[in-house]
């Protein structure tokens, strides 16, 4: 399991104007690894994670998809072939879900994989009820986003993200948008996702998930890397003073 | 009211709604181009082209439509083109509401949520492959009720070249008073047809809003 990390971010800055939001992260990710982010709102947890598949551009730095540099510097045209092949190995899960509204769940599933792989309907369809099968949702496929619940959007969405076969998998905040009842469903798919091994980097305000299912934490604040390591050490014995001072706020109340 | 004239006017009046009908649609054909190609340049990466389009609206919409219409059809021959009246309308109106429909057009882009374009580069479209196939088929759907309240405009507009003797519903109700001197029955009618027109253009953009409505 161990070997050349699938991710790797190396000192990665990021600025808005004079505000800096990221300072020099550094972050090895191995395959099949489940790391865990963490920290205040505004700490640059999205900024990070939008960083990995370019997003949000660094303003230096280098991140790297296995033998690939994902920022490569290249003239725009070169660029944007470059960076495009690149996106379709990083499947990414968004807080709002942003479904496709006017596409059914069949089609959002198969939309990228159609237009980018050249797959043709029969595959696409095998696609589709594979992937949807994986996230419970086959008796939706031909349901519009619309017609469903958060949880269900959500799932449908990791779907989309699955049906390209991504190495790695960006989850930011995936739970955060739904009503508490809904968020179990999603994170059951995140777990068996785990359990197959999939190569995950999930930002997350739920203490309790990222101790079940994730292999390292993150800790970020004011855009720094303060404290990683397991779970069990950061969440029960944390070494460092801005860690502690979270974990108090966000466990209080929790399990 | 004169009901008896209305009658034997009618069939005249009959005719110059289709001489406003056809005007309607071709300058609104022609203004969908012109918008189409305005929020192109709009929206475009490259400076140039959106200071064109930028131009082309604020001098538009910073003009009166009237004096667009005789700078095309009086303006025209000076500068060598000679233009038949209804010819002239049908660029004026056409080139007039191409403005307006170029910021809905840019409006309905714009507001299609960024997530949308966020989800589809992460799948690895391109910027062409995610306009094509997520950005444009919603902004359609979000421009169609706004576009009507610019062919309702447009419409209403076409009165304006009366002005040039475009023989259309206006000029036709100024004509048949200049010989009845009776305005109310005249403008009365036009108005009536103009408002027929309108119904039913409304009724059909309410249509294929409904139908293309996102579920
Ligand atoms: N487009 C932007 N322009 C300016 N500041 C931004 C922008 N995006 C994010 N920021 C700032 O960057 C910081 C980190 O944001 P973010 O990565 O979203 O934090 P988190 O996900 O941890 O809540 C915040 O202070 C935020 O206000
Ligand atoms: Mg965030």
């Amino acid at each position: 399991m161990t070997g050349n990390p699938i991710i790797n971010i190396r000192h990665a800055a990021k600025s808005y104007g004079s505000l800096e939001v990221l300072k020099d992260i550094s972050l090895q990710v191995t395959k099949g690894q489940i790391v865990a982010i963490i920290g205040p709102s505004g700490s640059g947890k999205s900024t990070l994670l939008r960083a990995i598949n370019d997003l949000d551009p660094l303003t230096s730095g280098e991140v790297w998809l296995e033998d690939e540099q994902v920022n490569k510097p290249l003239p725009p045209r070169q660029y944007e072939t470059h960076i495009n092949k690149v996106r379709q190995n990083i499947g990414m899960v968004f807080q709002h879900f942003n479904l496709f509204p006017h596409l059914t769940v069949r089609e959002n599933i198969t939309l990228a994989p159609k237009m980018l792989k050249g797959i043709t309907g029969a595959q696409a369809e095998e696609l589709a009820v594979e992937q949807l099968t994986k996230v419970g949702m086959l008796d939706r496929i031909d349901y519009y986003p619309s017609q469903l619940s958060g949880g269900q959007k959500q799932r449908v969405a990791i779907a989309r993200a699955l049906a390209m076969k991504p190495k790695v998998m960006l989850f930011d905040e995936a739970t955060s948008a739904l009503d508490p009842e809904l968020v179990e469903e999603v994170n059951l798919v995140m777990k068996q996702l785990a359990e197959e091994h999939m190569t995950m980097i999930i930002v997350t305000h739920e203490m309790g998930f990222a101790q079940d299912v994730c292999d390292r934490v993150l800790f970020m604040d004011q855009g720094v890397v303060v404290e990683e390591g397991p779970p069990d050490v950061i969440f029960k014995n944390p070494a460092n003073e801005r860690t502690r001072n979270f974990l108090r706020k966000h466990l209080r109340g929790r399990n | 009211m004169d009901t008896d004239l209305i009658i034997r006017v009618f069939p005249y009046f009959i005719e110059a709604g289709w001489v406003t009908i056809q005007l309607s649609v071709l300058s609104m054909l022609l203004g969908l181009v012109c918008g189409a190609l305005g929020a192109a340049a709009r929206l475009s990466r490259s400076v140039v082209l959106r200071f064109i389009g930028a131009a082309y609206v604020s001098l538009i919409r910073g003009t009166p439509a009237l004096i667009q219409v005789f700078i095309l059809y009086f303006g025209g021959p000076q500068i060598g083109i000679q233009l038949e009246a209804f010819e002239a309308g049908v660029l004026a109106l056409g080139f007039n509401i191409g403005a307006y429909m170029t910021e809905t057009m840019r409006g309905a882009i714009i507001s299609v949520d960024r997530g949308q374009t966020e989800a589809a580069r992460t799948l690895g479209l391109s910027r062409f492959e995610t306009f094509r196939a997520v950005t444009l088929p919603q902004a359609l759907r979000l421009m169609i009720r706004p576009l009507g309240v610019n062919i309702n405009a447009l419409i209403k507009g076409t009165a304006l070249v009366a002005a040039i003797s475009v023989v259309e519903l206006t000029y036709t109700a100024q004509r048949y008073i200049g010989s009845t001197y009776k305005p109310f029955e005249m403008f009365f009618l036009a108005g009536a047809i103009y408002m027929a027109i309108i119904y039913v253009t409304g009724t059909a953009v309410s249509w294929l809003d409904r139908r293309v409505a996102l579920k």
